[in-house]
Order: C-alpha cells, then sequence, then structure tokens
C-alpha cells in the first residue's frame, strides 16, 4: 500500500511539472494584465522545437535553448499584439494555439519527413534521471528512505527546476520592485504609468518571463518526459495550467498545489484505468480525468471559494492623448 | 468626430481585406520556408476546392460545419460574449443527433426524425451552453474560461458514454452501429438527381440547406428584431444596455442558448448527414475554426458564408494539395487558419490608425 503510494506521487510530481511550469508562466502574464490562453501553444511549440534542437544538435541543453526561443518569439507576438495594437487577447492566444498545432507539423514533415515526430532522442539528446546523493545508501531504511530514494530522488533536472521555481516566483512578485510594478500593472496600469514607469514595458518583460517558462515546460515534454515531440502532444496541458492557476487564486503556492492536485488526479486516473471495483463495475477512469475542469468551474461559480482576478486583466492600457 | 469623415468602406472593405492579403502572405512565406513554391501550392488548393464538381461537393461539405460553428461565435460576439466552446457545443449537439437516430431509426420515418434530430441537435448544444452562460449572467464568472473548461468536460463525457454505453457490442472501435438509411439526412446529389442535375459524389448533404437557412434566421433576429437590439446593445455597451432597462443577464443567457445550439448543428452535417454513427472526436476542430470565421466574415452572415466557403476550400484543397504533394500536410490549413485570426482579429487595428489617417487628412485636403 505504502509502495503503491509512493509510485503514484512520484508519477504526480512528473505529471505536475509542465502544469507547474506553465501556471507560473501565466501568473506573471495574468498577473501583468495579460489574458494567456496561448499557454497551450507555446508549451507545444517549444516542446517541437527542444526536440527538434535536441535532436539535430545532439544536447538536451541546446534543445532547451531552442524551446525556450520559439516560445519567447509566440509570447512576443502575443505581446505585440495585446499591447502594442491593443487586440484581443483571447483572439490572440486563440490565433497562437491554431498556428503553432499546424506550424510543429508542417516543419517536422519537411525537416524530419516522419509523419510530423522528430526522431526519437536518446542519451545526451534528452534529460536523464539524476540520482539525489545518499539515495542508493538510504534506499533500506524505512518510510523516510524509500520517500528520499525513491519519491525525490531520481528525477531530471526541470522537476527539481520546477519546484525550485515556486519560491522564486513567489520572491520576485511580492519581494521585488519588479513584482510590484508588475501587480501594479495587472491592477492599475493608470497608477504605474502616472509614477513614469512606461506599462508596455513591464508588460513585455512579464511576457518574456512566461515565454521562458512555458518554453521549459515544453522541453520537458519532449526530452525529458517523453523521448521526442509527437503531434499535438501538450494535449491540454496549458489550459489546465490557466484552470490550476484560477484554482490557485493566481497566487504562487496555491497555484503549486492546484498542480500537484491536478498532478495527483491524473496519476490515479492511470492508476485506475481497467480496474475492477467490485459491485461497482469498472472505475469511470473519465470522472476523474475531468475533475480539474469540473473544480475549477465549481470555484469559478463561487461555490468553492472565490477567484477574483487582477483588475485589468485582459484590457488594453490606452495612454490618454491630449 | 474625425471618425465620420472615414468613408463606410475603408473600415468594411480596404482595412479586412489588407488585413487577409497579410495573413496570405505570411501564409505564402510559411510554404517558402519549407521548400514550396506558393503559388504552385495555391494552384492545388483552388484546383482541388474548385476544380471539378465532386471538390465543390466537399468544399461546401466542409463549409456547412464552418457556416454553423462561424455563426455560433459571431451571434456571442454580437453580444460582447467569447464563446470559445462551440468545440464542446458541436460535440454534445452531435450526440443528440446520435441518441435520436439510434433510438427511433427502426421505428419511424424519415420525415419524423428529421425535425426531431435538428431539435435535439439545438437543445443539446444549447444544454451545454446553458451552464457556462447561468455563470456568467448570474455568478460573474468568465465564458471564456468556463467554455474551454466544458470542452474538455464534453469530450471526457462523449469518450465514457461510448465506450461504456454506445459502442456496438461487438466491434473494438469505439463507435456506435450505422443508423438505418432512413435516419440518413440524404445527400445533395442524390436529392438532385431527379431533377436531372449531376453534381457529382460528395458528402454534401441537406445540412448545407439547413445552414443556409440558419444564416437568414440569425440575420433577421440580430437585425430586424426588438431582442436583435437589445443584444447589439448589450454587445456594443452593456451600461448603456442596463441603464436602457434591458435585462442583460437574461438577454446573456439567450445569446449563449442560440449559439450553442448552431453550434450543435455541426452534428447534424458530421453524424446523420455523412458519418451515420456516433463516434469520437467528429468535431475535429470545427468549433476553434469558427472564430476565424466569424472573425474574417466581420459578423455578418453573408461574410460567414463567405468566410465559410473560403475555409471549406482550404480544407478540401489542402487534402487535395498534401495528396499531390507528399512533403506537404494538411495541417498546412491549419496554420493559414491560425495566420488569419491573428491578422483579421488580434492585429486589426495594426492599420487601422495609420489608413484612417490618410482618409481623414485627404478629406481635410479636400475641404480647403
Amino acid at each position: 500500500m505504502f509502495d503503491t503510494l509512493i509510485i503514484m506521487l512520484d508519477a504526480t510530481l512528473r505529471v505536475s511539472t509542465p502544469l507547474i511550469l506553465a501556471a507560473l508562466a501565466g501568473l506573471y502574464s495574468e498577473r501583468a494584465g495579460i489574458v494567456d490562453i496561448g499557454l497551450e501553444g507555446k508549451i507545444l511549440g517549444s516542446a517541437f522545437a527542444a526536440a527538434a534542437g535536441a535532436a539535430i544538435f545532439g544536447s538536451a541543453w541546446i534543445g532547451l535553448a531552442c524551446g525556450i526561443a520559439a516560445s519567447v518569439v509566440l509570447a512576443m507576438i502575443h505581446g505585440f499584439a495585446c499591447i502594442t495594437h491593443r487586440g484581443d487577447h483571447i483572439v490572440s492566444g486563440v490565433a497562437i494555439n491554431t498556428i503553432v498545432a499546424g506550424l510543429t507539423v508542417t516543419l517536422g514533415l519537411d525537416w524530419f519527413g516522419m509523419g510530423g515526430q522528430t526522431p526519437t532522442l536518446s542519451g545526451d539528446q534528452r534529460f536523464t534521471d539524476i540520482t539525489l546523493p545518499f539515495a542508493d545508501a538510504l534506499r533500506d531504511v524505512p518510510v523516510i528512505g524509500q520517500i528520499y530514494s525513491n519519491l525525490l530522488s531520481g528525477h531530471n533536472i526541470i522537476v527539481y527546476l520546477a519546484f525550485l521555481m515556486v519560491p522564486v516566483t513567489y520572491w520576485v512578485i511580492y519581494k521585488t520592485r519588479f513584482g510590484l510594478r508588475l501587480r501594479a500593472v495587472g491592477e492599475n496600469p493608470h497608477a504605474v504609468d502616472t509614477a513614469g514607469i512606461s506599462v508596455a514595458w513591464i508588460r513585455y518583460r512579464a511576457l518574456i518571463v512566461c515565454g521562458i517558462l512555458c518554453g521549459i515546460a515544453g522541453a520537458y515534454l519532449s526530452t525529458a518526459h517523453n523521448a521526442g515531440f509527437l503531434k499535438d502532444m501538450s494535449a491540454g496541458k496549458g489550459y489546465m495550467a490557466l484552470a490550476a492557476l484560477i484554482f490557485g487564486k493566481w497566487r504562487p503556492v496555491p497555484v503549486m498545489f492546484a498542480c500537484l492536485l491536478f498532478g495527483f488526479l491524473d496519476a490515479v486516473a492511470v492508476r485506475l484505468q481497467g480496474v475492477v471495483i467490485p459491485g461497482m463495475g469498472e472505475v469511470p477512469v473519465q470522472l476523474i480525468e475531468v475533475l480539474p475542469y469540473v473544480l475549477t468551474v465549481l470555484l469559478l461559480a463561487g461555490f468553492i471559494g472565490k477567484a477574483v482576478a487582477p483588475k485589468a486583466v485582459g484590457r488594453p492600457y490606452l495612454k490618454e492623448r491630449a | 468626430m474625425s471618425q465620420a469623415k472615414v468613408p463606410v468602406w475603408v473600415n468594411v472593405g480596404l482595412i479586412p481585406f489588407i488585413n487577409i492579403v497579410l495573413a496570405f502572405l505570411v501564409s505564402g512565406l510559411v510554404f517558402v520556408a519549407i521548400g514550396q513554391n506558393p503559388i504552385e501550392a495555391a494552384g492545388y488548393l483552388v484546383y482541388g476546392a474548385f476544380g471539378y464538381d465532386e471538390g465543390i461537393g466537399y468544399t461546401l461539405y466542409y463549409a456547412t460545419n464552418f457556416i454553423f460553428t462561424g455563426l455560433a461565435v459571431s451571434v456571442a460576439f454580437k453580444a460582447g460574449l467569447f464563446n470559445i466552446g462551440g468545440e464542446g457545443q458541436a460535440y454534445i449537439g452531435g450526440l443528440g443527433v446520435g441518441l435520436v437516430c439510434l433510438s427511433l431509426d427502426h421505428s419511424m420515418p424519415f420525415i419524423v426524425i428529421m425535425p426531431l434530430a435538428i431539435i435535439a441537435a439545438a437543445l443539446f448544444g444549447a444544454a451545454w451552453a446553458y451552464v457556462p452562460a447561468y455563470l456568467q449572467a448570474r455568478r460573474g464568472s468568465h465564458i471564456v474560461i468556463t467554455t474551454i473548461m466544458f470542452n474538455f468536460i464534453a469530450s471526457s463525457l462523449m469518450v465514457y458514454l461510448m465506450v461504456n454505453w454506445l459502442k456496438e457490442k461487438t466491434g473494438m472501435a469505439p463507435n456506435s452501429r450505422t443508423f438505418e438509411e432512413n435516419a440518413w439526412m440524404p445527400y445533395l446529389h442524390n436529392m438532385l438527381t431527379p431533377l436531372g442535375i449531376d453534381i457529382g459524389d460528395s458528402p454534401l448533404n441537406g445540412a448545407f440547406i439547413l445552414a443556409l437557412v440558419c444564416c437568414v434566421l440569425v440575420w433577421v433576429l440580430i437585425w430586424h428584431t426588438r431582442w436583435g437590439y437589445q443584444l447589439r446593445t448589450l454587445g456594443t455597451n452593456p451600461t448603456a444596455a442596463k441603464y436602457a432597462g434591458i435585462d442583460t443577464a437574461k438577454v446573456t443567457i439567450w445569446v449563449m442558448l442560440i449559439s450553442g445550439g448552431l453550434a450543435g448543428f455541426v452534428g447534424i452535417n458530421e453524424i446523420m448527414g455523412v458519418n451515420h454513427s456516433l463516434l469520437l472526436n467528429f468535431t475535429a476542430g470545427y468549433g476553434f475554426a469558427g472564430i476565424a470565421v466569424s472573425l474574417m466574415g466581420r459578423n455578418h452572415p453573408i461574410g460567414i458564408v463567405l468566410a465559410a466557403v473560403l475555409f471549406g476550400a482550404l480544407y478540401q484543397g489542402g487534402a487535395e494539395l498534401a495528396f499531390e504533394i507528399p512533403s506537404i500536410t494538411p495541417e498546412v490549413v491549419v496554420v493559414i487558419q491560425g495566420l488569419v485570426i491573428l491578422f483579421c482579429g488580434a492585429l486589426e487595428h495594426m492599420f487601422k490608425g495609420r489608413i484612417e489617417g490618410f482618409f481623414i487628412r485627404r478629406a481635410a485636403a479636400q475641404e480647403k
């Protein structure tokens, strides 16, 4: 029983990693007042660029750099449309998701000729699992040793990075000048403008951070969690991260727990696939899979707490002209 | 105001046209990037879509779906609502159609099944839009997020229903049994044969006529009824609408019900018209494409029909293109679709200021 729990929590960490990265990416963006439903597209674009980069240059790190670059470019397109030209944030996000869904397959087929996939990655082309110090020695210690060796140890570096980003984000958002301005831009851009700070530049910087984090999330999917790019491999993770962002009420630590909860539900669903409970029949796995979305809707409806978005979110900022 | 000096045709015609041209130019660059001649590719596209009878039939068959989802998005747009859940509403609408056909095809004639299936498509689609609409109107939760969530919920629900309840017992694939022929929406080529018109075999079916009827109804509803006026007021200025005594919550809910119902009609075309059985993933992105169609069609039924035919042509032509040049995937049309959303939607103001400025200056110069 305990072993099963460890295995499921281990799976939870792996599934939650891209969600945490993407949800934090969305946090930077939305706290600065930019709605980003393009998380999905950025993850997918980065997953493709990372796998392609890793396959061509033979290094997962170069792949990661390619992934981040692709994702930042997409974030800048979003910024160009939403900040510079005051376009609709949702429309721009949908456009990015659609373009990426088509472009990854189109380029993939042209570059690798494998029906839109990238070649299978191996060795240095992937991020491999890290064994934490003393993990092997402690493996036989009951409970603590098992938790340390089997649950905490043995993940790739991006998993640790994702969890490290949670306190880092907390610090940036709440303890730095940039974070204060970023939150102010999301709540009351006029006040920031009056103070002589460029609203547009803060928002662009928030989107760059958003792009970097989504880039890491995408690279994780194709070069760490899996061994290569598959068509539509982001499979709604960007939207689920968006749900987690709302569920965590736009705050870093609760957002992380929301991602862990959604990741755990996913692990449970995978675990219970095809399991028959006596008297009830087969477990309806879809019911568990759908819970993150149902919970988010219930939250939005005000049935569990209340989710209040940053006040200026989704509104273009128009500097008054004389 | 200076706005008045800009000729109408600039805002309705010139600026959207420039945006579309830009979207296609960038699409051309994508073809260049993968080492293809964009002119040659466009040639295959146009020939595949319009070059022969069957091709035209396929183009219009795809266009049917785009008309439904494009209308769905634009009705909501007109009221200032962004219904991004067309995908889920179409999916559940198809479920309604499938249930009617599966339960009645042994006992009822077509003339009974068809209206019931149409009603079911509308009711199921509308029902799926109702919860997000209610939450937006009464509890203030954002409709974009809730409709996205409902897309995923619809998808899981359909998998559950197909795998556990509706799957044909004998087969492995999660498909229902094929309907009896009296629950098939007749193909247009079969309808026209008795009249002596031969248009070649294609999946184009009676749903296309339904789509055109919907265009007229939406046009009448939005521009020629008191209720449509309320809807447009809500979309232009919610505060003014409230001030004028319009029950904005009620209008919001009704708009979304209509929007969802329109999206649900995709089920008539796909389930009753072509597949003749209930299956997974038949919506294939039509719901999202509806956003591009409505943006390009400027939220007007005539524009939507034109945009839908264009997107239908892209889908059909894209298939032809992938057949002629194997190193191109049909997905390349998804890129074009995305670029249209980007340039006609998100970047629609990019040239607006400059072009309007040009005409304002010209008008001012003429006055002197």
